[in-house]
């Protein structure tokens, strides 16, 4: 399990940039994000360094922050290796809620995604998929 | 079980006629000794002969608490001074103060409806009674006092304040009930539980009579959780009386009105017409007994409903429900009225959402549109879509049931509510705004 920092937006002009200004001017480094949008607000998923001490910081600045645990594995970047991820859940009839994926380097990329029932680590292990760590993506 | 069980429990028939009698003596009193109603009353071309009937009262003028301001200070005393016990006044935070008298006759008359209240309940003269409200020209510290004495409790007048030895009292003395404001009862349990008691199970305290202010559903019910206590809304107001003038028994359905002595009408805050039983407007109050200042249908600008339908207590006099705000509070949106207050009792149902609210009022085109922003509690769960998405669905479903009027519900990031000083502002009305 890794920890992404989630933040609650207000689906308005400037919300996204006052929130990766805030961030930024906190010093961290942001490895990765992603947006889900509806008509009225936006959730950021975000990967960065010290996820639990932004998500307080966030929340001191006034944002809806927290912090979510989520599944993430390494899988070749290759055709099929999304796939072979998601045959697995749905086989092993783990219901994903979310999904994303980001390349890492030139010939791995990570995907993560959460599940309704937490900790899957294990049941993902021995079906032989290799869990990416926290130190994987980011600094404490 | 009860304190007046004759006049708690008259037939209907009988209660009309005692209504109807004792009204053609108060508009008499009123107009035969106030000036200011001789004038009314010839303004509007009636005199006292003209009532037959309880509903004829519809064809007399209304008073205003302005009317009051302006008699100040004795201008409404339908006595000589020398009959007069006791004067009370309102504060004047918005004016000029409102001065009350009442006659040896009237606090009798007080501390007997107030008592009707303790037997509500379950006290009796082997009661001890604590009186945390005020004392002073503030009505609820004496009114209750007189409550206690009529019924024969053993009173202490803590009055309010020295909280850590209010606590004590009720730790020391057995106090069965405690007499004050929601807000003030909450806080005496808080140090109660501070100061290591735990008064649902430490002390005897089995009832508390609360009013003067608003509460909440869940104020009250932690009340009597933390208490271990029945919660007894009381309704009264300086002008009327004090505290005493509807009282809420075990059945929770609403305050009985003491209609032996106040007859109670509904109408359209805005036409001032009688609105039919049952439904919600202004509450206007008729006192029937009351020599020193009496008062002929008193626009009180508490909005309430009045419930005739019968009380399993098995008191006949009639209720008025919970008061949704007053008029000044009232929204009207596409032509139905909305009380900020039962947009508030929705939120406190939903757990995950935080007591900030904020109603934005808008027409787009010629309906009213209502969009309500609300944030979600710190330790809600903001990760999933679905999530609060059917959160916002639950909430406009519950809202629209509520209120006959569709809301659209708005999940904002915390701090955009916007929070003033004192009171929050809540709501923006921006209708006829735009072009
Ligand atoms: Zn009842």
């Amino acid at each position: 399990m890794i920890l992404q920092l989630t933040v609650f937006l207000q689906n308005e002009k400037g919300t996204l940039s006052r929130l990766t200004r805030t961030i930024a001017d906190a010093g961290i480094n942001m490895h990765a994000m992603f947006l889900a949008d509806t008509a009225e607000f936006g959730i950021a998923r975000i990967f960065c360094d010290a996820p639990e001490k932004v998500a307080q910081m966030l929340t001191d600045a006034g944002f809806r922050a927290a912090v979510t645990p989520v599944n993430a594995v390494h899988v070749p970047n290759e055709p099929g290796g999304l796939a072979r991820l998601l045959d697995f859940c749905n086989s092993a009839d783990i219901n994903i809620e979310y999904a994303y994926c980001f390349k890492v380097g030139d010939d791995t990329a990570i995907d993560v995604f959460k599940v309704e029932n937490e900790n899957i680590d294990e049941a993902l292990r021995q079906a032989g998929f290799r869990i990416a760590e926290p130190e994987d993506i980011y600094a404490f | 079980m009860y304190y007046q069980p004759d006049i708690e429990t008259m037939s209907r028939e009988e209660l009309s006629k005692l209504q109807l009698e004792r009204m053609k003596w108060s508009l008499s009193q009123a107009y035969e000794n106030v000036d200011f109603f001789k004038r009314s009353f010839d303004g509007a071309g009636v005199t006292p002969d003209d009532l037959e009937s309880l509903e004829d009262l519809a064809k007399f003028p209304f008073i205003v608490k302005q009317d009051m301001r302006d008699a100040y200070p004795y201008d409404l005393f339908a006595v000589p001074m020398k009959e007069v016990a006791r004067i009370h006044a309102s504060s004047g935070t918005t004016g000029q103060a409102t001065v009350v008298g009442h006659t040896a006759r009237d606090l009798e008359n007080w501390g007997d409806c107030f008592a009707r209240g303790i037997a509500m309940v379950g006290g009796s003269d082997e009661s001890t009674l604590q009186v945390s409200y005020g004392y002073g020209l503030f009505t609820g510290g004496l009114g209750a006092h007189a409550g206690g004495e009529a019924m024969g409790c053993t009173v202490i007048p803590t009055s309010s304040g020295n909280t850590k030895r209010q606590v004590q009292f009720l730790a020391d003395c057995g106090t069965d009930i405690l007499a004050c404001t929601p807000s003030y009862a909450l806080y005496i349990a808080d140090t109660a539980i501070e100061m290591g008691y735990d008064p649902a199970k430490d002390f005897k305290i089995s009832g508390v009579i609360c009013g003067a202010e608003p509460a909440s559903e869940n104020m009250r019910q932690e009340i009597s959780d933390k208490l271990g206590v029945q919660y007894c809304d009381v309704y009264g107001l300086s002008e009327i009386m004090g505290p005493g003038v509807a009282m809420e028994c075990a059945e929770r359905g609403g305050l009985h009105i003491a209609e032996d002595q106040f007859y109670c009408e509904i109408v359209d805050p805005d036409t001032g017409e009688v609105l039919p039983e049952g439904e919600w407007g202004e509450l206007v109050i008729t006192t029937l007994t009351r020599e020193c200042t009496p008062l002929i249908r008193y626009r009180t600008r508490d909005v309430t409903r009045i419930v005739s339908e019968p009380c399993a207590c098995g008191r006949t006099h009639r209720k008025i429900d919970r008061l949704r705000g007053r008029t000044d509070d009232m929204l009207i949106i596409r032509g139905v009225n909305v009380f900020p207050s039962q947009i508030e009792q929705v939120i406190t149902a939903f757990p995950e959402v935080a007591t900030q609210y904020q109603i934005i009022l808008t027409n787009k085109g010629p309906l009213d549109h209502v969009e309500l922003h609300v944030e979600t509690e710190p330790d809600y769960p903001i990760d999933t879509v679905r999530k609060l998405e059917d959160l916002k669905r639950r909430l406009e479903a519950e809202l629209k049931a509520n209120l006959q009027v569709a809301v659209d519900v708005k999940i904002v990031e915390p701090k955009t509510i916007e929070r003033s000083m004192g009171k929050a502002k809540r709501v923006i009305d921006k209708r006829g705004e735009q072009a």
